[in-house]
């Protein structure tokens, strides 16, 4: 039987269907999830996916946070289900305070929308198995507030358990600091990463496919448990 | 009527692009002698009877206010 994955949609969201595509192109079953869901579905892995949720009201992420279908998510998330927060979703992740730190406005004061060079620096979550560390990959970023901030403390602590989960490389395009572009929980199965690797997955529609392996890599991951 | 305001602004050492945008188009308007200017957030919020100000700070906590990069401050202002 293949792995199940389900993509959230919140009001707002955009990129739900591209992440639904994604996960049947890594191989397994896409299940849609709607905000509203009080209990999750028989699934591996849920995706946020990025978009506007509640239209950025309030803080990016915070009204979705309140959704009824994340106090299941984030119930599963601390029970070791692996949840994979992409842009809002990563913003989500923060305001549900499952990830730590926060995403502001990009320090360039514009939107900004761009193919991006990444590290992969840890190749150990349920989301990057499929990486080899220090990989440079190449996938689309767009956001606006992208910028990820966190006190000192947070960032050694991130820096010293290895769960930066990626790096920008050339230009920072959002002000992020020390160019965090994703991170990961103490367990490593709870993931946010800025950039978006489900448009990164048909060599027609993006600028390479190296964003398939953040799916491939939880089929992998269910396939040889 | 109670009413409570809660004003949120970022915390001093967070980034405030918005602010600095604003700050920009003053000096560009000829305002001079601007040192900075921060933005914030400012919630007006009435209530039907008494106000249970635990649950205020309990709102401002959770939802107003994201403590990782905001503080916020409450206001009662009776009627």
């Amino acid at each position: 039987m293949p792995a199940r994955i389900a993509a959230v949609t919140f009001p707002g969201s955009l990129d739900d269907r591209d992440a639904l595509r994604a996960v049947a192109l890594a191989g397994a079953e896409p299940v849609a999830l709607w905000h509203g869901e009080r209990k999750l579905p028989d699934v591996d892995g849920v995706v946020l996916p990025g978009g506007f949720s509640y239209g950025d009201y309030l803080r990016c992420g915070a009204i979705a946070r309140f959704s009824p279908v994340m106090d299941a998510v984030i119930k599963g998330a601390h029970e070791g289900l692996p949840v994979l927060g992409i842009c809002n979703g990563f913003q989500i992740l923060c305001e549900s305070h499952l990830l730590p730190g926060a995403l502001i406005r990009n320090d360039v004061r514009k939107f900004v929308c761009r193919d991006q060079r990444l590290r992969i620096e840890n190749a150990d979550t349920a989301w990057t198995s499929q990486y080899a560390s220090q990989q440079e990959i190449l996938i689309p970023l767009k956001n606006g507030e992208g910028g990820f901030v966190a006190d000192e403390r947070t960032l050694d602590a991130l820096e010293a358990e290895g769960r930066v989960v990626a790096r920008y490389l050339d230009d920072n395009p959002n002000g992020s600091y020390r160019d965090i572009a994703g991170i990961t929980n103490e367990q490593g199965n709870v993931v946010g990463l800025m950039p978006h690797p489900e448009h990164a997955v048909e060599p027609l529609t993006g600028p390479s496919t190296d964003g398939l392996a953040f799916f491939t890599s939880l089929v992998r991951r269910l396939v040889t448990a | 009527m109670a009413r409570v305001v809660v004003d949120v602004m970022l915390k001093p050492e967070i980034l405030d692009p918005q602010g600095q945008a604003v700050h920009g188009a003053l000096t560009r308007l000829g305002l001079t002698g601007v040192a900075s200017v921060r933005q914030g957030k400012r919630f007006e919020i009435e209530f039907e009877g008494p106000v249970d100000a635990a649950q205020v700070d309990q709102l401002a906590e959770t939802l107003l206010a994201n403590t990782v990069i905001e503080d916020y401050r409450i206001t009662h202002e009776d009627a």
